[in-house]
């Protein structure tokens, strides 16, 4: 199992190394604990512009926690974090943002009591006075939260939530783009409609996307890259298609 | 002989891991089984207490004859201090809510016992002491009943509106309570007995003060007693399951509610046995007595010691009897007048409760005990290794 | 009928102050879930100090200005240094916490001011105003009190509104989490609440002393009564602790005006344990408020 692991890996290196060979985020060997729980155990992968890359694995296998680590949430006990020239694994989690990577937390993460105008200038605040263009331009890509742009976000549905957040990290323009299962919950034809509207993003602007996913099916449809992973460490790195070729790999891992 | 030690070194174990320190922590070591097997003292718990309650009667007879009046008297207040800050350790440290309300409740002790020993004919003492328990119970079955559903600050919040209104009432109703002087309360002679014991065990003067003292110290015994059965009984276990596992214990058909009021009862009782002893000691029931500041201090005896330790509430009282002549003196000697160095007392109480919150939430004992378990727990561990 | 307006006026004034207490409360407890009963202790503190400019000649308006900084100075600094290490943490940790400055700040003035009872001066006369030949309980200083604590209230809705500072500590408040994500610096977010919060308090506590007497224990009954007004507007809510320090104020002022003044602070706990037994969420509970 070991040596097929690093085989595929390094076979994702080559596959994804070609035209648009920038990684955004590089993860290098990365480890994280609760407790005595070892939830992070080496884990490396690289996003690239132009991309997205999928983490894929069941509960518990360390896809949240992994975000987690990466935007300094939880600390890291080994290893490397890269965002394009800098070495962030240190870095404070509201420096982040500021360095170009925008995090989308598990459970959507909008702010309830703050109205859906509130929530899109919170995203912006770091970056001091921002023109009212970017706001429309993420109402334009999202009418139905423009509608409701003065209700408080507790008000909205799930799917308009998720629209809220992605929204409201593009206006911090991220270059990278963290975005922590955001099917959960959600109707297919929504996900679909979102998914869809990531894909269109990262192939119109220089955007890449980690993208954690329980539901590996889906997220393999829109993805580029697909890293799967088990108990904290990372089982088969490869381009997406070649995952959904690959049976065995599928029903071991991704339970479809 | 190996089971016993896993145990430990798993408990241990899960101690370590829980982050942020819950002040309860003390209150989750176990301490019974695992030090009995080692030491000398019978396994059965009731046996075991009896034979620790008849050596600490011994030993406190002990040390108030060998000690001065003065001595005497300082054990007669840390015997009052302790009774209600081991009500306090049942109330917070095992069933984990808590109250700013036990200066109040000593206060309906002392009022108690003040009116019913201000009578013509007072009644003889333990009635009375037992009338001021019973009449405190009650009153804390009603706060209890409240006090039940509500938790943290909002208990806190609740229970220090107590402790400012009820004072109220002895100003409302001055014609019997006394208004702001409060009442003398007529403290009982030593009887003839006691006279003959104490000039049988050391032939010291039997006086009121030394009686007082003695009174102090068997309610204390009494009231440990019956605390250290109960909560390494079904009800304490019960009490620790309603603070650590709410939502378990509820599943589990036990009735939250009832055991908090239950907790609060017991607690309330210990406040208006205290109270009473208070108030002979002192010899006067007013309200100066029991402002929040005594509250706090009460609190800052079951935190110092550790939450959930009837060991750690009697050294926490310990404390709050020896720390305030020193500290006093102390500031005299700094060049604060009277009254500037009377407040460093509570000044420290403040200071030791955020220090002992913020660097070692598991109070004195807890972390001692703690400490223990964990190099057990390791020893433990690498001889299951080797 | 005259007692009635006089009691009446009398308990708008008291609950104009409950209701900048309260505030001060909510406003901690929106943003770390604790509860500051070391509030009056630091509004005392603050008072005392007013006091000693005063005292070294200094006009009320410089004490004023001097107190209420040195408020948002040690609310800051207290925040920085005691409450952050149990911000997060188990409740009852935080709850003593706060115990604990409470009484030592309260010893702390006793030791460096004293304990006797000083009077407190206002710059505001406290004859009520005459109508007729009918002499009513509303001073000028009680016109100073309802106006101070007006400005006091249209500043911080106009600081969380409108402004983006205010906008990042009310992101912090409500999730904290989100908005470090978001670049939010949330710890100089928290810091700087309790120092607001410590001015709102501050400025209660010098409002109340104004015309009266000061001792280091002054503030206790004004903690009680904030907390029962933030309760009864469901501790979440900036505008039901204005409201429920009104109500408190009114009730109170008519217990001690018909029944009898020793009765005031049992009725405030009567209160208390009837909202927090009967609508814990608060009177307005059905607004967006979200139980923790």
């Amino acid at each position: 199992m070991a040596g097929a692991t690093s085989a595929s890996s390094a076979a994702g290196g080559t596959a994804t190394g070609s035209a648009t060979a920038v990684p955004v985020l590089e993860v290098t060997d990365l480890s994280a604990s609760y407790g005595p729980v070892k939830a992070l155990d080496g884990v490396s992968l690289r996003a690239e512009t132009g991309r997205i890359t999928a983490v894929l694995g069941a509960n518990g296998a360390g896809k949240t926690t992994l975000l987690r680590t990466i935007s300094g949430l939880v600390r890291s006990t080994g290893g490397r974090v890269r965002l394009g020239d800098e070495d962030i694994t240190r870095a404070p989690v509201e420096a982040m943002v500021q360095k170009g990577m925008a995090h989308v937390p598990e459970g959507r993460g909008v702010i309830a009591e703050l109205t859906v105008d509130e929530n899109l200038r919170v995203g912006s605040l770091f970056r001091g006075k921002v023109g009212r263009a970017e706001f429309d331009r993420v109402y334009d890509l999202f009418p139905r939260i423009a509608e409701r742009r003065g209700n408080p976000a507790h008000t909205l549905s799930g799917g308009e939530r998720q629209m809220l957040v992605i929204g409201r990290a593009l206006l911090a323009r991220p270059r990278i783009l963290l975005l922590d299962e955001p099917s959960l919950g959600l109707a297919p034809r929504i996900v679909a409609q979102i998914f869809g509207l990531l894909r269109q993003l990262v192939d119109e602007e220089d955007l890449s996307v980690l993208l954690v996913e329980q539901n590996a099916r889906s997220a393999l449809s829109v993805a580029d890259v697909g890293v799967v992973l088990n108990l904290g460490r990372v089982v088969v790195t490869d381009e997406a298609s070649r995952l959904i070729a690959d049976e065995d790999l599928r029903h071991a891992y991704l339970g479809f | 002989m190996s089971q016993p030690q896993e145990k430990t070194a798993a408990s241990a174990g899960e101690m370590t891991s829980e982050s942020p320190v819950e002040a309860t922590t003390a209150a989750n070591a176990p301490s019974g089984p695992a030090s009995a097997r080692r030491s000398l003292l019978p396994g059965n718990t009731l046996l075991r207490h009896l034979v620790i309650l008849a050596v600490c009667a011994v030993g406190a007879v002990a040390l108030l004859e060998l000690t001065s009046p003065f001595r005497n008297s300082q054990f007669a207040v840390l015997a009052y201090y302790a009774i209600a800050a081991g009500g306090l350790t049942v109330l917070t440290g095992l069933n984990g809510q808590i109250s700013l309300g036990h200066g109040a409740l000593m206060a309906v002790g002392a009022y108690t016992t003040a009116l019913l020993l201000g009578a013509e004919e007072p009644l003889p003492l333990a009635v009375v002491f037992l009338a001021a328990v019973g009449i405190t119970l009650l009153l804390g079955a009603v706060v209890g009943v409240a006090a039940a559903r509500l938790h943290g600050p909002y208990l806190a919040g609740a229970t220090l509106a107590l402790a400012v209104g009820l004072p109220g009432l002895a100003l409302y109703y001055d014609d019997v309570l006394g208004g702001e002087q409060g009442l003398r309360v007529q403290s009982p002679r030593a009887p003839e007995w006691f006279q003959g014991f104490i000039g049988f065990v050391s032939g010291n003067n039997a006086t009121t003060t030394k009686w007082l003292a003695y009174v102090g110290v068997i309610c204390l015994l009494l009231t440990f007693f019956l605390l250290a059965n109960l909560a390494r009984s079904r009800v304490g276990r019960t009490w620790r399951a309603v603070r650590d596992e709410e939502v378990a214990a509820e599943l589990a058909g036990i009735d939250l509610g009832a055991w908090r009021v239950l907790a609060f009862v017991v607690s309330a009782a210990c406040a208006g046995l205290a109270g009473a002893v208070l108030g002979v000691v002192i010899r006067l029931a007013a309200p100066s007595g029991f402002t929040i500041v005594l509250s706090i201090a009460l609190l800052t005896a079951i935190v110092i010691g550790g939450l959930g330790s009837l060991l750690g509430a009697l050294l926490g009282s310990a404390l709050l009897v020896f720390l305030p002549p020193f500290v006093t003196n102390l500031g005299a000697d700094l060049g604060l007048n009277n009254t500037e160095a009377a407040q460093l007392a509570p000044f420290i109480y403040g200071v030791v409760l955020i220090i002992v919150m913020i660097a070692a939430p598991a109070g004195f004992v807890g972390t001692i005990r703690l400490r223990w378990l964990q190099a057990r727990g390791k020893r433990a561990a690498r001889t299951a290794q080797g | 009928m005259l007692q009635f307006v006089n009691v009446t006026l009398n308990g708008l004034v008291q609950g104009m102050i409950f209701a900048a207490f309260a505030l001060a409360l909510v406003l901690i407890w929106r943003s770390t879930r604790i509860v500051n009963f070391a509030q009056g202790s630091m509004a005392a503190a603050t008072t005392f100090i007013a006091l000693a400019i005063i005292q070294a000649g200094q006009s009320y308006w410089v004490a004023l200005v001097v107190a209420l900084l040195s408020g948002f100075l040690i609310g800051a600094v207290i925040e920085r240094v005691v409450i952050r290490p149990v911000e997060g943490g188990p409740e009852l940790n935080a709850v003593i916490v706060t115990l604990g400055l409470f009484v030592a700040i309260q010893a702390l003035i006793a030791i460096v001011f004293g304990s006797s009872f000083q009077s407190f001066t206002t710059p505001f006369g406290l004859r009520g105003f005459t109508f007729g030949d009918t002499t009513i309980l509303l001073t000028p200083n009680s016109l100073y009190v309802i106006g101070a604590v007006l400005v006091t209230m249209l500043a911080l809705i106009a600081l969380f509104r409108f402004t983006r500072v205010g906008l990042a500590m009310r992101a912090s408040a409500f999730g904290q989490e989100v908005a470090r994500l978001l670049g939010v610096r949330v710890g100089r977010m928290l810091t700087l609440g309790w120092g607001l919060a410590a001015v709102v308090g501050s400025l209660s506590g010098l409002l109340i002393a104004g015309g009266g007497l000061v001792y280091p224990a002054y503030m206790d009954v004004i903690i009680v009564s904030g907390f029962v007004a933030a309760v009864l507007g469901g501790l979440d809510s900036p505008i039901g602790a204005v409201v429920g320090g009104l109500l408190l104020g009114l009730v109170l002022s008519y217990v001690a005006g018909y029944l009898s003044p020793a009765l005031v602070n049992m009725s405030a706990l009567a209160i208390l344990v009837v909202v927090l037994l009967v609508r814990p969420g608060g009177l307005f509970s059905s607004s967006t408020a979200r139980r923790a």
